[in-house]
């Protein structure tokens, strides 16, 4: 717990920074800089789980745990969307989402 | 002390994010988006849960980074420019965004949370033997799925940059 920072705060920072990743998600058109927007979604809402945690209920530990799992699997989904776009850009010299209609391996 | 530390992490934070989704260089915006994720690093070692910090500051800025840096590398000329999405349609995407942080922060703000006083920090040791028990409340079910989880990704991406020409040179290979 930070003093002098209230939850209302951090909260109010994290849904900034989600709203900036949809907007980002909205407006690119090129898969990479869309793989960026989506990791300020996910990172947004782990601080919100960690924040929750540490505010509200500190003697439990779901939170933290919860936390730990969406940075895994944030991960992994990188790792293979970089493979998918290596390989789309592979078959068609392109990593622009209007040229993604054909994804078929 | 950490009054002054937050705001100034919140500050490195909503701008270099705003800078991420709309720098026209896709190189620059990689960059911003690891100012981002070790700025929120820092906030994860303000609130003393430095388990996390250490862990977002070597999977995201150490390893996601780089990778997101290689395929930015191997598929884009380092000097071309990303298309910009129209006028409207970016107007529109802000007022959206705008709308979703008025509706979610009025949410926030009129409901009344209350914050504990006793505030005792997370020690790792509790973390290691909570994700490896097996009685109620414990978190090794998800723990096992996830190391296969990590495992099949290894796999499935290796097999999908692969690329199907260089999989049928090798199954050709295989049959003489």
């Amino acid at each position: 717990m930070i003093s002098g920072i209230s939850i209302y705060h951090i909260l109010t920072l994290t849904t900034i920074l989600f709203f900036i990743g949809i907007y980002g998600f909205i407006t690119r058109k090129n898969l990479i800089a869309i793989l960026i927007s989506i990791e300020l979604i996910l990172n947004a809402s782990v601080v919100n789980f960690v924040i929750f945690n540490t505010y509200l209920y500190p003697d439990m530990l779901q939170g933290v745990f919860f936390s730990i799992f969406i940075i895994a699997i944030a991960a992994a989904e990188s790792a293979l969307a970089v493979s998918i776009i290596v390989s789309f850009y592979r078959m068609l010299a392109s990593v622009d989402v209007k040229d993604t209609e054909t994804l078929k391996y | 002390m950490g009054q002054i530390v937050f705001y100034i992490l919140a500050a490195i934070i909503i701008v270099f994010a705003v800078a991420a989704v709309n720098s026209r260089k896709i190189l620059h915006s990689v960059i911003y988006l690891l100012f981002v994720l070790a700025s929120i690093s820092g906030i994860y070692f303000l609130i003393n849960y430095t388990f996390l910090g250490a862990l977002q500051l070597a999977i995201y800025a150490g390893g996601v980074i780089v990778l997101i840096i290689f395929s930015v590398m191997l598929t884009h000329n380092i000097d071309s420019k990303l298309e910009t999405a129209s006028v409207t349609s970016k107007i529109l995407a802000g007022i959206l965004s705008i709308a979703g942080v008025a509706t979610t922060l009025f949410a926030i703000y009129t409901y009344q949370f209350t914050p504990v006083k006793n505030f005792n920090a997370i020690e790792i040791t509790d973390i290691g033997t909570k994700l490896l028990s097996y009685e109620r409340g414990g978190f090794i079910l998800p723990f096992e799925v996830i190391s296969l989880l990590l495992l099949a990704i290894l796999i499935g991406a290796i097999v999908i940059a692969k690329g199907q020409h260089l999989i049928e040179q090798e199954y050709k290979q295989n049959q003489q």
